[in-house]
């Protein structure tokens, strides 16, 4: 294992605590970089690390930084993305349970790069653990003068509050977040405007994730070039992976950037549970596309995995043996996009309800090889004509699933063993939402 | 200005403009379902997909500004692909009931079906079931949930014209479902509107709601009589059946687009203000004498008129008249028999004003009014009305109004009791029209052409939808014919005709024809 840096509090008692985490460094670099250094400076050092958004986009941060007006009379503000809900992904739910500090440090030096003086995090609803270390740690940071009027003493002001989600999958998307805080339906916003122009309630904002933000006292208190040195190529840092699935030990693992599936599977996480044979991997939450057991020599990072043809995304890994039944797979895939689709857009509204009606389908036995064409007809036709990517990301396992273990699909149609799934489904009360 | 292309042809268009207006300013057809030019602009339907050059998808023209240079195809083969893909969509779970749904005929689903579908469909499956199906949301709007396509229109007419929120849209997926809130009904003065913005047969106008197929219904333009602000509107009635008169005429009123009045929109008062058109009408001629006939009927009222001492009759004009015919009302009364007690005003007669469209004045031509009769600050009718009840008339005509409504309680006995001769011309069957000695039946707005001046002073033309209801004949040929009986060769054959007369003698209609005018009407060059 390589050296823990965002994890590095992971496995200390009670981290959570200032009285923990401060001796260990909370704050240090927070306090020499506010007033000490200028906000570009700041910016600059970010965009040198080659830091890219660790939610799932990839999105270089310093250069995202660089979209807010200089000279905007509205305030900015920054805006924390902790409605961590890819499935298969648990990274940001550690820092924010285990280390919430260093999170609130990140805010701290984010927001005055940027010029903000109000942050937001808004934290999935679910995450009841997270929320109340995340709340007592703020209190803390009030309490010590490390937020409010003056940051440190420095006459740097900084507001922090915390705001809980209410469950749904789409207030991750971070325009529909903006909607969600403002109050209102959870919706995806229209780009362009960018939130960097128009943001919430309409003034210059930057999203970015839990675990972007919390590079950056690491970035600021070792340098650019450290940073970058950890990674691969244009993609800096470590990254916390999640693993998840038949592997001997599923968990969260900081590793740097780039670093092969291979070895994530079979040198960190244990390798394959029960020796059993690997079928497919799902690199980057649910939303990827999947890899075969003949496709996971590739590098773990956002060009790597777009080069084999997914994305890192959140990088949610997600192993099945095997045992795993693709046509299962694809049922609770299209289950969960069928019941999240915010309704917005036509094409995902409607699309994502038909798919996943088609897969039930063939899921109780009762559908036909031809369902399978119309299935990929759906998913190609939905992909890149809505107002969010919820679209593409729900089309892209019907694609992969089906187009790389077509023959199961068709075996598993023509054999009918579906009809005893049906039975099954019936006793316990499924339907299609 | 940014030079662009669409579909092979270059346009010039301003900077920054939405390529949806943009392709609308050259009248090339585009489907859209979100997209209203008064409403934001949602982006949800996703049906008005272009190709524009050097861009990797389709885009849809509602969210897409117009740069220098762009290259658009409305209906290239990437551009239809698109727009058949996402109706295909919105299709999936809608429910296949067109030939029991009264959108049928003005259906954006089925028109673009025809234009932009045509697929064979793919869809297998169990549609959604919404539950409320056919269920008044208030007292003007029928919801049916399963119809709806979700485009937000109604939602963003009542958060951004009416700024009321009733609508709002639940739950998530193919279960969304559009509502009003819990506990509030959808009952403000513009319910009427999201019946003609929904593009489909979601929000269908109970008054409307299974009267008549629309292909049975003729249109014709004309300006909302309801109050001062003179919306445009389009009178709807029944074209192909009119020996089936016993539920009326006119079926419906829609408004019509005119930026500078009404844009989009008109209120509900005025929206079924139209069954006045068809109801409790004067319909037959009634003299002194006996005529039956027009020509006995205008001798005989000639005779009186004529043979009336001046100072001894008076007038009570009205503001519900045309331009046309308050320039016949000034000639014959002000100009040729030179009475002295004329008046059309109506002070406390005003009713509610909002933000929106509605004004307080309930009068649609008071502007044409003053200006026509100039009257100055002498043009009330409640001193005309005065002097009858004080037993100083000895005849008084009245045009259209029903004194009953008029002043203190029991005026129109107190007149009639005084006032040796009544003459009553106009459309409705009233008290008034009841005690008149004379009662002639006048064409209402719907059945008629001619013009209203709105309060901004701009002049808009009505046209006949129908036929005068029984022997009515519009005011302005009435008078024509007194003119001419009285001794006065005004004589004119259409309204058109009067208006040029009007135009010419004064200076605010100057350069006004009723070609001018046009379906957006021309504002008075001086006041």
């Amino acid at each position: 294992m390589s050296e823990a840096i965002l994890s590095r509090n992971f496995n200390i008692p009670d981290a959570h605590k200032l009285s923990v985490a401060e001796p260990r460094g909370a704050y240090e670099t927070a306090r020499k970089v506010i007033g000490a250094l200028k906000p570009e400076e700041v910016t600059n050092t970010v965009l040198a690390s080659n830091l890219r958004g660790l939610g799932g986009a990839g999105f270089p941060t310093g250069k995202k930084w660089q979209f807010i007006p200089k000279d905007s009379k509205k305030p900015v503000y920054l805006v924390i993305n902790a409605d961590e809900g890819e499935p298969g992904t648990c990274k940001d739910r550690y820092i924010l349970e285990k280390d919430p500090h260093q999170l609130i440090e990140g805010i701290l030096i984010s927001a005055y790069a940027i010029g903000s003086h109000k942050a937001y995090i808004y934290i999935r609803g679910e995450y009841v653990l997270p929320y109340r270390n995340l709340q007592s740690a703020v209190d803390e940071a009030y309490a010590k003068g490390y937020l409010g009027k003056s940051v440190f003493g420095s006459g740097y002001a900084m507001d922090l509050v915390v705001h809980r989600g209410a469950g749904a999958y789409i207030c991750g998307e971070e325009t529909s977040l903006l909607n969600s805080l403002e109050g209102k339906r959870g919706y995806p916003r229209l780009k362009p405007p960018f939130p960097a122009i128009v943001g919430l309630f309409g003034c210059p904002t930057i999203i970015n994730n839990v675990e972007t933000i919390a590079c950056v006292p690491h970035i600021l208190k070792n340098g650019a070039a450290w940073f970058t040195a950890l990674g691969s190529p244009g993609n800096g840092g470590t990254h916390l992976f999640s693993v998840s699935g038949h592997v001997e030990k599923p968990g969260v693992y900081e590793l740097p950037m780039g670093v092969p599936l291979r070895d994530l599977i079979y040198k960190y996480a244990g390798g394959v549970k029960g020796g059993r044979a690997l079928k497919a991997v799902i690199p980057g939450g649910m939303s990827a596309k999947i890899l075969k057991a003949d496709e996971i020599d590739v590098k773990m990072d956002y060009d790597g995995l777009k080069a084999a043809g997914t994305m890192l995304g959140s990088a949610g890994v997600m192993v099945m043996d095997e045992t795993v039944c693709m046509v299962k797979m694809l049922y609770y895939a299209t289950k969960f996009f069928s019941h999240e689709s915010c309704g917005q857009c036509s094409p995902c509204r409607e699309g994502t309800g038909w798919a996943h009606k088609l897969v039930t389908r063939i899921y109780r036995g009762e559908g036909s090889v031809k369902d399978l064409d119309t299935l990929l007809t759906i998913a190609r036709n939905m992909e890149g004509r809505t107002i969010c990517v919820f679209a593409d990301a729900a089309a892209w396992p019907i694609q992969s699933y089906i187009t790389k273990f077509r023959a199961e699909f068709e075996d598993y149609i023509v054999s009918g063993r579906g009809k005893a799934v049906a039975a099954e489904l019936e006793a316990a009360g499924a339907h299609a939402h | 200005m940014a030079n662009i292309t669409i579909d092979g042809k270059p346009y010039s268009v301003p900077d920054g403009s939405l390529l949806i207006d943009a392709i609308d300013q050259a009248k090339t057809k585009l489907p859209r379902y979100c997209y209203h030019p008064g409403l934001s602009v949602a982006g949800n339907c996703r049906i008005c997909q272009v190709e524009v050059e050097k861009m990797p998808r389709t885009v849809i023209a509602c969210n897409t500004r117009v740069t220098e240079g762009m290259v658009v195809h409305t209906a290239s083969a990437k551009a239809k692909e698109s727009q058949q893909i996402v109706l295909e969509f919105l299709l999936a779970n809608h429910p296949l009931d067109c030939p029991v749904c009264d959108q049928a005929g003005e259906c954006k689903l089925q028109d673009y079906y025809m234009e932009y579908g045509l697929y064979d469909p793919k869809f297998d499956d169990q549609k959604v079931k919404k539950a409320k199906k056919a269920v008044a949301v208030g007292p003007t709007i029928m919801l049916d949930q399963e119809r709806c396509i979700l485009c937000s229109r109604c939602v963003r007419f009542t958060d951004e014209i009416t700024k009321t929120h009733e609508f709002g849209i639940f739950n998530r997926g193919d279960v969304s479902e559009l509502d009003v809130y819990p506990g509030m009904e959808l009952k403000n003065n513009y319910s009427g509107n999201v019946a003609d913005i929904c593009p489909v047969g979601a929000l269908t106008d109970r008054d409307f709601r299974f009267k008549m197929r629309v292909w049975y219904l003729g249109s014709q333009e004309s300006v909302c009589p309801g109050c001062s602000r003179g919306c445009n509107i389009n009178i709807n009635y029944e074209r192909s059946r009119p020996y089936k008169s016993d539920k009326g005429r006119v079926m419906r009123l829609k408004p019509r687009e005119n930026a500078a009045v009404n844009r989009w929109w008109m209120c509900d008062e005025g929206r079924y203000a139209y069954k006045a058109i068809d109801q409790d009408r004067m319909t037959t001629i009634r003299t002194t004498a006996g005529a039956t006939t027009w020509e006995a009927a205008v001798r005989e009222v000639a005779r009186l008129l004529k043979a009336a001492p001046a100072a001894k009759w008076g007038v009570i004009a009205s503001a519900q008249h045309t331009n046309e015919e308050l320039y016949l009302v000034r000639k014959v009364f002000k100009d040729l028999l030179k009475w002295p007690h004329l008046g059309y005003h109506e002070a406390g007669e005003d009713g509610p004003q909002d933000e929106i469209l509605l004004r307080k004045d309930k009068n649609p031509n008071t502007a044409g009014a003053s200006v026509i009769l100039d009257l100055g600050a002498a043009n009330g009718a409640a001193s005309v009305l005065e002097r009858a009840r004080k037993g100083e008339l000895e005849g008084l005509v009245v045009f259209g109004r029903d004194l009953s409504k008029m002043g203190a309680p029991g005026l129109l006995q107190e007149v009639r009791s005084k006032v040796r001769t009544i003459v009553y011309i106009g459309s409705a069957q009233h008290a008034t029209a009841a005690a008149a000695d004379v009662a002639l039946p006048e064409a209402c707005y719907a059945e008629k052409d001619g013009t209203f001046t709105n309060f901004e002073g701009r002049v808009q033309r009505i046209r006949m939808a129908v036929p005068p209801a029984g022997d009515a004949r519009p005011g302005w040929k009435i008078l024509s014919e007194i003119a001419a009986e009285i001794g006065e060769p005004l004589v004119f054959s259409k309204a058109e005709e009067v208006f040029k007369r009007l135009a010419a003698e004064q200076p605010a209609f100057a350069g006004m024809d009723y070609k001018v005018i046009g379906s957006q009407g021309a504002v008075w060059s001086r006041r």
